[in-house]
């Protein structure tokens, strides 16, 4: 049982490495990274505790939890990076610095 | 959103926000290895009810009876995506034959189709085994984004209101089976027991086009012929 | 017959028409207007009818495809539902009214099915008792939301999307993170049996940090307000009214649910402590922000900084047994969703007017726009929490329960903050009366832009008039009452 959380804690780690990296990067295509991989994290985390369970079958409902997030993540991407090109179009540049005001 | 002109300035805030971080990370994974090895949660129900579920898939069965509710939100997310995408880029359905060559022309031939019958096996099988509607409709996603590379168009003539159907067919049946049930059996998404695994079966379906035609033409919205550096 | 009403399926109404709605909105889009309109008068028919079946019948409880939660999904509205439910519909309809005039036919035909499809989205998290159901709306909500906000088609629309959509995303995989750590920890995602099963362990409060700090950054409270001012000022003006007033509202409001039943009872008031030292810094760094600015809709963002500050605070207060306190959080919500929504519109008429929202250069707008100026001014009123509107409500319960608990800071940071709303707002309004130094010929604003705002600025006021019914209805199913003393 203990490679389970070996698992969960890899996905922890997914998670923050990724916010890290959401934070530290300028460059919109490598935040829109980071966010998919944090979002790894969190579903390897899901799964890997969803083996726990007594039974020899892992817990569907967690694993229900996994594909819809993943159809969630999927979406949210296309349109982060629909806008970052839209971005890139109208600023020459992948990044939000180009505020004339703040 | 860091940057600073000043490069030591820069790596204290690295290190400060690393070592930050490092303590949340170190508190969360405390609380994952806190939790018992073995757990009570909701698999226990999903097995006492999965007989009159309509399917044996444990997973298809929360998605797709006990959970539809979710799923049903989820078609709805898709869709919003992609309206979005739409709403920013309106991108002219066109030809994307940057690739070009008879190698790649072969292999689509032989891929697409079979990719297409992997995915009906996938919705087919999802009843009783790994498998449903999302993996179908990747997979079916898939193959529509392998013939957009290769230059085939498959959109060319399928566009407008008939593509916009198409689009909305899963959200549409999931309002049509809500009202069903409401009349039916007066409680929202109920599904009547001698039905369960034909309106899950048809919901899968349904939702397999959609997810597919709209996981492709969110590829599509992405797709642009500018280099950037 | 008023039998027969009561049991048709109003909540469930709520969620389907509306997306229905979309749909149709979607496949002809050039109806777009028509269909926007109907949907939105369905929606409030419902909500009405919901209403009067709560207060008649209490709480409203459905199983989703007759599987009892924790298994499946529970809908539920009690009185807080409710007063949310009602603020959305009308907003909505003040929005929707606005929004037939405002878009050109190109921004329409895709502003109408996302719109409604926010709505949709709306009504099922106020609907709903399921923390994984709150996930995924919230992610309807907020793709929906940044893709309206892009409909500006400006460069800053844009910037201000991304950096939204962003901060949106990294919210929602917090609260993510901490679903699944809450689930694993206690067996359940359904509200009611997990507020049975947690005790006080690291996972409870690790999820707890996670998901509060996930919805923190959704409702932008300082400092996590980053993304709020460019987003809200640089959309189209109905869409910054529907952001400002209902979208930050929904993320507060998981907050509040989960604090109710989950960690609440469980709570030791570090928590409090914290919300209330936020919403301090939030008042008083929005309101001086929103003094500097020299663009209206700017200042109206940073307005709506300084706002949510007034919630957390009211929070605080509750969370630490006040139950005039919760009150407060109720009133701040409902008047400001009205005021802001009207003032975001009156930005609008007043873009649409003049070409620009210079505050300085406002050319004798009261003079030219009367029902705009009126809007803004009992808009106004309602926000600063001068007598009679809801925001003076909002204001008095939140200083009376500041008092009883004797938390002097509070009491003079609202001081504060009154002052500071009131000098922005006056700044503002000074302008309205005076000529430019650059005039302009006026240009026509449609009646039904100008009647919007003016609606849902009086809505304010009138919320004020009527807060013994409002309070009423927020009693319904003991809302407020921590789990523990219930039942």
């Amino acid at each position: 049982m203990n490679m389970l959380f070996i698992y969960a804690l890899t996905g922890t780690g997914l998670f923050f490495i990724g916010f890290y990296a959401l934070i530290i990067h300028t460059n919109l295509l490598r935040k829109i990274l980071a966010l998919n991989i944090m979002g790894s994290g969190v579903f390897l985390v899901l799964i890997s505790l969803a083996m726990r369970s007594g039974h020899s079958s892992p817990d569907p409902v967690s694993h229900a939890m996994v594909i819809t997030g993943i159809v969630v993540a999927v979406s949210a991407t296309a349109l982060a990076l629909v806008l970052m090109l839209k971005v890139v179009d109208i600023t020459g540049k992948p990044d939000l610095h180009d505020q004339e005001d703040e | 959103m860091i940057a600073n002109k000043n490069k030591s300035e820069d790596k204290i805030i690295r290190l400060l926000l690393i070592m930050l971080l490092t303590l949340i990370a170190s508190m969360v994974a405390y609380a994952v290895l806190s939790l018992p090895e073995s757990a009570t949660n909701l698999q226990r129900l999903v097995d006492n009810n999965i007989d009159i579920s309509g399917v044996s898939n444990p997973v298809t069965a929360v998605l797709l009876n006990f959970r539809v509710y979710d799923t049903f939100l989820e078609m709805v997310v898709l869709l919003v995506a992609l309206l979005g995408v739409w709403s920013i880029k309106e991108v002219p359905i066109e030809s994307m034959n940057d690739l070009k060559n008879p190698v790649l022309d072969t292999l689509v031939d032989l891929l697409v189709p079979f990719s297409l019958l992997v995915s009906i096996y996938l919705l087919w099988v999802g009843a009783h085994a790994p498998g449903g509607a999302f993996q179908a409709g990747s997979v079916f996603g898939a193959g529509l984004v392998l013939l957009m590379l290769s230059g085939r168009q498959p959109f060319l003539n399928f566009k407008g209101l008939p593509l916009h159907f198409a689009l909305i067919i899963s959200v549409t049946l999931f309002i049509s089976i809500s009202i069903y049930s409401m009349f039916a059996t007066g409680e929202l998404l109920k599904y009547p027991l001698s039905q369960a695994s034909s309106i899950i079966f048809i919901l899968e379906g349904m939702a397999t086009v959609s997810i597919g035609l709209t996981l492709s033409l969110l590829f599509y919205g992405i797709y642009t012929k500018k280099k950037y550096k | 017959m008023m039998q027969f009403i009561m049991t048709l399926p109003w909540a469930i109404m709520l969620i389907l028409f509306p997306l229905t709605g979309a749909i149709i909105s979607f496949l002809w889009s050039k109806q777009g207007n028509k269909i926007g309109l109907v949907t939105i008068t369905f929606v409030l028919i419902s909500v009405i009818f919901l209403a009067w079946s709560i207060i008649e019948q209490d709480v409203y409880l459905h199983t989703i495809g007759g599987w009892d939660a924790p298994l499946g999904i529970n809908l539920y509205a009690d009185g807080l539902s409710l007063v949310m439910l009602i603020m959305t519909a009308l907003v909505g309809l003040g929005i929707s009214i606005y929004a037939i005039s405002y878009f050109s036919a190109d921004q329409s035909k895709r502003f109408w099915p996302l719109w409604l499809l926010i709505i949709a989205g709306l009504n099922a998290l106020f609907l709903s008792s399921d923390i994984f159901n709150y996930y995924v709306a919230l992610e309807l909500i907020g793709l929906a939301a940044v893709s309206l906000t892009a409909l500006g088609n400006t460069r800053k629309a844009f910037l201000g999307a991304m950096r939204y959509l962003l901060a949106t995303l990294l919210g929602s995989l917090l609260y993510l993170f901490g679903v699944g750590l809450l689930y694993h920890g206690f067996g359940s995602l359904d509200i009611a049996t997990l507020s049975r099963n947690v005790q006080s362990t690291p996972v409870l409060w690790v999820s707890f940090a996670l998901m509060g700090g996930g919805l923190l950054l959704k409702t932008a409270l300082f400092p996590l307000h980053f993304w709020l001012p460019p987003a809200h000022s640089s959309a189209p003006a109905p869409v910054s009214a529907l952001l400002s007033a209902l979208i930050i509202k929904s993320s507060f409001y998981i907050l509040i649910r989960l604090w109710l039943s989950i960690f609440g009872p469980l709570g030791d008031g570090t928590v409090e402590s914290i919300f209330g030292l936020l919403g301090a810094g939030a008042i008083l760094w929005g309101s001086f922000q929103a003094l500097r600015q020299t663009r209206l809709k700017l200042l109206v963002a940073y307005s709506t900084v300084a706002q949510i500050g007034y919630l957390f605070l009211a929070f605080a207060l509750a969370m630490s047994g006040g139950s005039i306190a919760w009150n407060a959080v109720v009133f701040l919500a409902f008047s400001h969703a009205l005021a802001k929504s009207a003032m975001f519109l009156v930005v609008g008429n007043l873009l649409r007017f003049g070409g620009h929202d210079e505050i300085i250069h406002l050319d004798r707008v009261a003079q030219r726009l009367p029902i705009t100026t009126a809007a803004f001014a009992l808009a106004g009123i309602s926000i600063i929490g001068l007598p009679l509107s809801g925001g003076f409500i909002g204001k008095y319960f939140l200083l009376e329960s500041a008092l009883l608990q004797e938390q002097w800071g509070f009491v003079i940071i609202l001081l504060l903050g009154s002052l500071l709303s009131a000098a922005y707002i006056f700044k503002v309004i000074s302008h309205f009366f005076t000529p430019s130094s650059t005039p302009h010929d006026s240009k026509i604003i449609p009646a039904n832009m100008e009647w919007a705002a003016l609606l849902l600025a009086l809505a304010a006021i009138l919320l004020g008039l009527f807060s013994s019914s409002v309070l009423s209805i927020v009693d319904i199913g003991s809302p407020f009452e921590l789990e523990g003393e219930k039942l």
